[in-house]
This record gives structure tokens, C-alpha cells and sequence, in this order.
């Protein structure tokens, strides 16, 4: 049985492969550029070690949008997000090269603190991540390090707008003192949102936010990042091409280290313009 | 793809015996559930093995040092009278300080015991009789006057301790002549006129508790060793700790990982192997004739003990800080922590329960610690209780080191309650522990 089945797979790992070699990864296509960017990156490269995660890389994220960064597994999609706020600077073997830019200015400049950039620009992470301290401690986390506040008012204040614009605060208010950890998957989710928008970054970066959660808590994050994106600038890597079709005004598809197409949301879901992205998007591979 | 599949699975059940995968699998069961067996006896005998060792020692040392708690006591018919006081009797009305003070007691003490023992003759006997009792009697008869000079020119009873010897042979019972024994014929029977004539009490020892030592057993106490042991165990953990944390803290977050820390990693296990002595022997060329520092003081024997320790906690901190969970830092991180602020305020006290476990386990190997001290100097014969970590002292496990040398019978039993009252500490020191830590992992 073991044979045959090996066999099989064998076959179908041959079809891919063909499948992949007929198509030529060379310029991106579609479109890159956003009539009004917060941020824009040209040509850039990623390297671990020897390895190159990402290769050559330009593209821009429209201001108060959502752009959504689509692609199967180790396509260099969370890496090449990590970049955006130098989050891969704590990795040792890392090496960036190329241009990023927040509001025309250069994050990878020598004179610009990581610290102050990542106040700019902040992170929601794959796995909930709360802090283990209080659902308040959380929140007021952000605010307290960077000196947001004068007195207890106004952490107050912080507190309890950011875990509304989280839609956290009803579910949460009275308990604002039990441990963030004791929330639900979903709860911890938006409290690291809430976490993340109490220092009001200008750009939010989210890596699979929600794909760690139910459906219904996926519902409630897909809606939040649709009320988000009034006052902040979004990118969100995901597995899920319902949802980047969901949230997203602009898709970028990943392949391999490649941006292989780049353009507005209902362009990409509706008429690819290259091989690879229909491949992925009609679940033919990835 | 479900076709071949089912073809297959009727495959491997004709080539297989007539055996269905359910008997198959509870045949194996027994086994399986045999060797299971097996190994939880096995298990359970180990610990029950060492449950009955743990149990065997305190049982042993604890019925050892029982005696070590108590002492005898004997009420003497004392009389102060001015001649044997070697005071003149006309300046008897206005007696000084200093009169009081340098009085023959000796001879107050002498005279009083052979009004006692009328029969007692000869210089032989006399100072058997006086051999009965403590060295330590003539100094309370000085106590007791000078506390009440009213007692002056009158007869009084007062306790005084037996000799450790007569306090060995009442407590031990041992029949008369038995080997080993300092005691004569002749003392044994005034022992039992004395307790005939219901003069002899046992008492608790507090003195055990509050004395410091002594070259004569029923005055030794552990007071020296015991604040000399926390003298040194504070400067340990004073320097050990805040040193370990950041030495960890460092190597672990901060420092780059290269050949040089790679070096400092191997480094620091090494030290963590070297035999304590070698470090007593730095201790004395280095810290004591280089820089200077007082001989047998905490001080010295707590840096001595610090680099013993010091490995242990940064290994125990390192693998504390290490299982701190990396998307900790990362949420700060993103926040716009710096690394100072993701160091101290989300890894330090997520690994701090970790870390208080290794800095426990430094500490009580440290405080069972004896080779390195005697290198310093803290095995020197100290009667006072040291105050201060630049005095001299000396600390238990060399306290029960030194007694347990010493030739008197009833040093025994004060190596054994000296034993109880380290482990007791450890006990207190590994309980606390267990409280801090809850308490963090609350937290």
C-alpha cells in the first residue's frame, strides 16, 4: 500500500513541479504603487545567513487602507512584514538591504531609534500574545514606556478608548484587574490590538491575526480591522484568501521570495494577470 | 486514490495470519501494560528507598543530639563569708565593685563543697569532688553576689552546672568502671548522695542556643557559628545574586553570540566543577594577603562562597531566562520597548521563579560549605559572637567540624543537635524559597 501511495504522491509532486517551472518568475506584475503611500519599499532584499528570503521586493501601502499580503507558506511574506518596523533587527544572521520609507523618511536610517520607528509602527503577532499581567497593565503598557501620559486620568482615558476601538471594552470592563491570559483566544487577540493601538501607532502591522482563532472571533477581527483602517494604515499577512478578499483594498501575492503580483483587492480575486497568483487563488497549489 | 487504498488494506489482511488488528493489539496490551507495571514498582521503591534514607539520618542525628538539649544542674549550699571571700571584714558594710569583682571565688566555691561533703579528705579526693562540677561555678557564685550583694557573709543555695563528664554519666547511665568513662568510683557515689539528697535537676539547655563556643562542652553554644553562618550567607547572597542575575541577564539578551561569549559559556561551567578548596585557596593568596582583608571574617568567606555560587546561579538564571516564551519579547518589542524595558520588565520577572530556585540551590550548597573557609581562617577557636562581617567567626558546618574532633564525650551529642539546627536552617531557607517563588509565579 505504502508503494502505491508514495507513487501517487510522487506524480502529483511532478505535476506541480512542472506546473512551476513553466511559469517564469520575473517582474512583478500588476500595480505597485499607491496614489497616496505611507509607506514605501524599493527593492529589497532579505537575507538569512546565506539564504535569501526576499528577493528585490517594491511596493507601497496606501494610506488608511488595508493591504493584504497573500502567499503560501515561507514565501517570505512575515519576513518581509517584519522589515516594516525592524522587528528582524533582533535576529543576529539577518541582513536587509533596499529602501523603506515612512512618510518619505528612511526607518533604516542611522539616526532613527527602532524604538521610535516601532511606536510609528506597530504589531499584532500571529499567537495572542498578552502580557501576563492585568487587562489594564496590558493596555497601559505602550503609554507608560513611551511617556504618553502626565497622571492616572489620562491612562485611564487610554485604557478604556483603545479597548473600545478594540471592541473589547463592554466584554472586559469590569475585570479590567484579572489577568489579560485568562481571556479567550478571540478576547486576547483584540487586547493585543487594543495594546497595540493605545500608543496610536500610524501604521499596524498584523501578522495571521486570526489564524489562531473561530471563526466567529475571525468574524470579529476582520470587522474591527475594517474600523481600523479609518484612522490607521494596515497591512496583514494571511493564509486565508477569503479573508484578505474580506478586509483588504490592495493584495499583494508572494511567491517564493517574489512579489509576483501586486493590485487592488477586487482586481486579484477576479482577474489575475499571472499564472502563479491564479494557480494560488483558485487552490490549485499553496 | 480510494480505490488502490481499500485494495491494499484487503492486501495486508490476507498476508497477515488470521489475527484481526484488535486481537493483535491486545495481545501486545498485556505487555505493554506489564512493563508499565513494572517500572512504576520500580519507581516507587526508589523513592520509598530514599524517603527511608532521609528518614534514617534525622531519626539518627535528631535521637543523638536529644541529649545535647538538656543539662544538669546542681543546687549547692553556698556560703559567702568574708575570710573565704578574701575580703577584709571591716569594709564589709560598704562593699566596692571592684572588692566584688576580684573576690576568691575559687576558694568560696572549694570551702562551701567541703562543708557539703565533710567526709571528703585528702588533696586527691578534694579536687575529684571540685572536678564534679563546672569551671564554670565559681563565675555564677560571682554573678549571683554581685547581682544580690546583700547574700554578702551569709549561707545561700545556688544551681551551678554539673562537669560535662558527671552530665554524660547521668544521661547515659553507662554502669560504673565502663571504659571510656572520666568518672571515679568515688565521684559516682557523691554524684549519688547529690541526687540521693535531690539537689540534681535536669534543664533545658538554653544555653546551647545563646552561648558561643567553648573548649568545655556544657558551656558550648551555637550562637557564634549560627550568626556567623547568616553573616556570611548575607555577603554571599549580597554579592552572588545582583552579580549571577546581570551576568545572565547579559550573556543571555545583550551579548553578541560569538567565539568570545562561547569562551565565557565554557568558562562559567568550568568554574561551576572546581573543587571549593581551590577557591579557598584563592580566597587567602588573593582576597586575604593581596588586598588585605581581615583573616577569618564573614567578609572574606562570603566572596570566597560568592564564586562558588555565582556559576550555579548563572547557569539556573541563564535556563530561566531562556524558557521565557520569545513572543514576550516580540509584543514588547513591537510596542517600542527598548531592550532595557523587555529585559526588566517582562524577562526578568517571568524567570524570576526560575532564577530564585538557583539561587537557593547556590546558597545551601554554600552553606554546607566547609573546605574553602578553613583555607581563611574561619576554623580558628572563637568564643565571641561576631556582629559584624568584619569579625572573626566561624560558621556551623566547621562548628561540627570542630566538635565533632573534639575528645569529649559530650561534644557528640552537640555535633548532632549542631547538624539539626543546620538542617533546620536549610529547611527555613528552602521553605522560604518555596514562598517567594509562588508568590512570583502569582504575579
Amino acid at each position: 500500500m505504502n508503494a502505491i501511495t508514495s507513487a501517487k504522491q510522487e506524480q502529483v509532486n511532478v505535476t506541480t513541479k512542472a506546473s512551476l517551472s513553466q511559469i517564469e518568475l520575473t517582474e512583478t506584475v500588476g500595480n505597485i504603487y499607491a496614489d497616496d503611500a505611507k509607506m514605501s519599499i524599493r527593492n529589497a532584499n532579505v537575507y538569512y545567513g546565506d539564504k535569501q528570503a526576499i528577493d528585490n521586493i517594491s511596493l507601497d501601502l496606501a494610506k488608511n487602507q488595508v493591504t493584504a499580503l497573500i502567499g503560501p507558506s515561507g514565501c517570505g511574506k512575515s519576513t518581509f512584514l517584519r522589515c516594516l518596523n525592524r522587528m528582524n533587527d533582533t535576529i543576529d544572521i539577518c541582513k536587509i538591504t533596499g529602501q523603506f520609507t515612512l512618510d518619505d523618511e528612511d526607518i533604516y536610517a542611522k539616526s532613527l531609534d527602532p524604538v521610535l520607528l516601532r511606536a510609528r509602527v506597530g504589531m499584532v503577532f500571529q499567537k495572542p500574545n498578552p502580557f501576563p499581567k492585568s487587562i489594564y497593565e496590558n493596555v497601559a503598557y505602550g503609554a507608560r514606556i513611551h511617556g504618553l501620559i502626565n497622571n492616572k486620568a489620562e491612562l485611564d482615558e487610554i485604557v478604556e478608548t483603545s479597548l473600545q476601538k478594540a471592541g473589547l471594552f463592554n466584554e472586559v470592563k469590569d475585570r479590567l484587574n484579572d489577568p489579560g491570559t485568562g481571556l479567550s483566544g478571540g478576547q486576547q487577540q483584540r487586547l493585543c490590538i487594543a495594546r497595540t493601538i493605545a500608543v496610536s501607532p500610524e501604521v499596524i502591522l498584523m501578522d495571521e491575526p486570526a489564524s489562531a482563532l473561530d471563526p466567529i472571533a475571525t468574524a470579529i477581527i476582520e470587522e474591527l480591522i475594517d474600523e481600523l483602517k479609518e484612522k490607521y494604515t494596515i497591512a496583514i499577512v494571511t493564509h486565508s484568501m477569503q479573508q484578505a478578499a474580506r478586509v483588504s483594498q490592495h493584495t499583494a501575492y508572494f511567491h517564493m521570495g517574489k512579489l509576483v503580483e501586486m493590485g487592488k483587492t477586487e482586481d486579484i480575486f477576479t482577474r489575475p494577470s499571472h499564472k502563479l497568483t491564479e494557480n494560488y487563488i483558485t487552490g490549485r497549489f499553496g | 486514490m480510494t480505490k488502490i487504498s481499500k485494495n491494499s488494506t484487503v492486501d495486508s489482511t490476507n498476508t497477515n495470519s488470521a489475527l484481526s488488528t484488535t486481537e493483535k493489539v491486545s495481545l501486545s496490551l498485556k505487555k505493554r501494560h506489564r512493563k508499565e507495571k513494572r517500572f512504576k514498582r520500580i519507581g516507587l521503591f526508589s523513592v520509598l528507598f530514599g524517603f527511608l534514607l532521609v528518614v534514617t539520618l534525622i531519626g539518627d542525628i535528631t535521637s543523638k543530639a536529644l541529649p545535647a538539649f538538656h543539662q544538669h544542674w546542681v543546687k549547692l549550699e553556698v556560703n559567702y563569708q568574708a575570710s573565704w571571700l578574701n575580703i577584709d571584714e571591716s569594709t564589709a558594710q560598704s562593699l566596692s565593685a571592684k572588692q566584688m569583682k576580684t573576690a576568691n571565688y575559687r576558694n568560696v566555691l572549694k570551702k562551701s563543697l567541703y562543708q557539703m561533703f565533710p567526709e571528703v579528705s585528702g588533696r586527691k579526693d578534694k579536687r575529684q569532688l571540685a572536678k564534679l562540677f563546672s569551671s564554670n561555678a565559681e563565675f555564677t557564685l560571682k554573678d549571683n553576689l554581685i547581682a544580690a550583694p546583700l547574700l554578702f557573709d551569709k549561707q545561700t543555695q545556688i544551681w551551678v552546672r554539673l562537669d560535662d563528664d558527671v552530665d554524660s554519666y547521668l544521661k547515659e547511665e553507662f554502669p560504673l568502671g565502663e571504659a571510656g568513662l572520666r568518672i571515679s568510683q568515688k565521684q559516682a557515689q557523691w554524684v549519688a548522695q547529690l541526687i540521693a539528697s535531690e539537689r540534681i535537676e535536669s534543664r533545658f539547655n538554653f544555653s546551647f542556643f545563646t552561648a558561643s563556643d567553648s573548649r568545655e562542652p556544657e558551656l558550648a553554644g551555637i550562637k557564634g557559628a549560627l550568626m556567623g553562618t547568616i553573616l556570611t550567607m548575607f555577603v554571599t547572597l549580597l554579592l552572588s545574586f545582583p552579580l549571577g542575575v546581570a551576568g545572565a541577564l547579559y550573556l543571555e539578551e545583550f551579548a553578541p553570540k560569538n567565539r568570545f561569549t562561547d569562551f565565557i559559556e565554557i568558562n562559567i561551567n568550568n568554574l561551576a566543577a572546581v573543587p571549593s578548596i581551590v577557591f579557598g585557596l584563592l580566597g587567602l593568596a588573593v582576597i586575604i594577603n593581596l588586598f588585605g582583608l581581615p583573616r577569618s571574617a564573614p567578609l572574606v568567606g562570603g566572596i570566597v562562597l560568592t564564586l562558588m555560587t555565582l556559576p550555579t546561579i548563572i547557569i539556573a538564571s541563564r535556563a530561566a531566562i531562556k524558557a521565557v516564551p520569545p513572543s514576550i519579547r516580540e509584543a514588547a518589542l513591537g510596542l517600542g520597548a527598548s531592550k532595557m524595558q523587555v529585559t526588566f520588565s517582562h524577562v526578568l520577572p517571568q524567570a524570576m521563579p526560575g532564577i530564585i530556585t538557583g539561587a537557593i540551590i547556590g546558597v545551601a550548597q554554600a552553606l554546607g560549605e566547609t573546605a574553602p573557609l578553613l583555607m581563611i581562617g574561619m576554623v580558628a577557636f572563637i568564643v565571641d559572637v561576631p556582629t559584624s562581617i568584619v569579625d572573626s567567626a566561624t560558621v556551623l558546618p566547621v562548628q561540627i567540624f570542630l566538635w565533632a574532633d573534639s575528645p569529649e564525650r559530650a561534644f557528640l551529642a552537640k555535633t548532632s543537635a549542631a547538624i539539626l539546627v543546620l538542617l533546620s536552617l536549610l529547611m527555613v531557607i528552602n521553605l522560604s524559597a518555596t514562598m517567594l517563588r509562588s508568590k512570583f509565579e502569582k504575579k
